[in-house]
């Protein structure tokens, strides 16, 4: 099981009392508030969610793993995840598999 | 982008919506979000990522003031995987 947008916005619909388009445009637009931040350079803070933040990645050398021939990997810009203390907390209580 | 950013350019988008709908809304998301890992349930959003759990095994540890070794236990931990839209609208070298 896991959560999509669509279950996102039915529970907007619920909770919110939002509309079923409202539900799904604003589910939307939350996804796309953060996209448009980060690709304009702003890192985005969740408080009691956690932190996206943008990290500078110099060039490296890199192989194409299929022929061995060596090309290399250009500068860029990528995003990373950094789960919040809260997050963090109740996400470990969660006993699973273990995999 | 703070939360409370996001809220006020959501509702300057939305402007249909009350600001407290708009507030309710990012916090039903977010709380939606944050239950569905604490579950160990995946989230997936195409274009933007999706938010699994990684097992860490269990470890010895060291209490660092004391030196004291201690057992600490399995646990999981949250995990993104940015998306294809994501990573190449935050990589300019794309662009």
């Amino acid at each position: 099981m896991s959560l999509t947008k669509a279950e996102m916005a039915d529970r907007l619909f619920d909770e919110v009392g939002l509309n079923k388009r409202e539900a799904k445009e604003f589910v939307d637009a939350f996804f796309e508030a953060i996209r448009s931040a980060l690709e304009g350079g702003e890192n985005v803070k969740l408080s009691g969610f956690g932190n996206f933040q943008l990290r500078e990645k110099n060039q490296r050398p890199g192989r194409n793993p299929k022929t061995g021939e060596e090309i290399p990997i250009s500068a860029r810009r990528v995003v990373t995840f950094r789960p919040g203390q809260k997050l963090r907390a109740r996400v470990e209580a969660y006993v699973g598999s273990g995999d | 982008m703070t939360k409370s950013e996001l809220i006020d350019r959501l509702a300057d988008e939305q402007q249909h919506l009350a600001h407290l709908d708009v507030e309710l809304g990012v916090k039903s998301i977010l709380e939606q979000m944050s239950g569905s890992l604490a579950g160990g349930d995946r989230i997936e959003i195409r274009g933007f990522g999706s938010f699994s759990l990684h097992y860490r095994a269990p470890r010895m540890g060291r209490n660092p003031k004391t030196g004291e070794s201690v057992a600490l236990p399995g646990k999981h931990v949250p995990h993104f995987k940015p998306g294809k839209a994501l990573r190449e609208r935050v990589d300019y070298s794309k662009s």
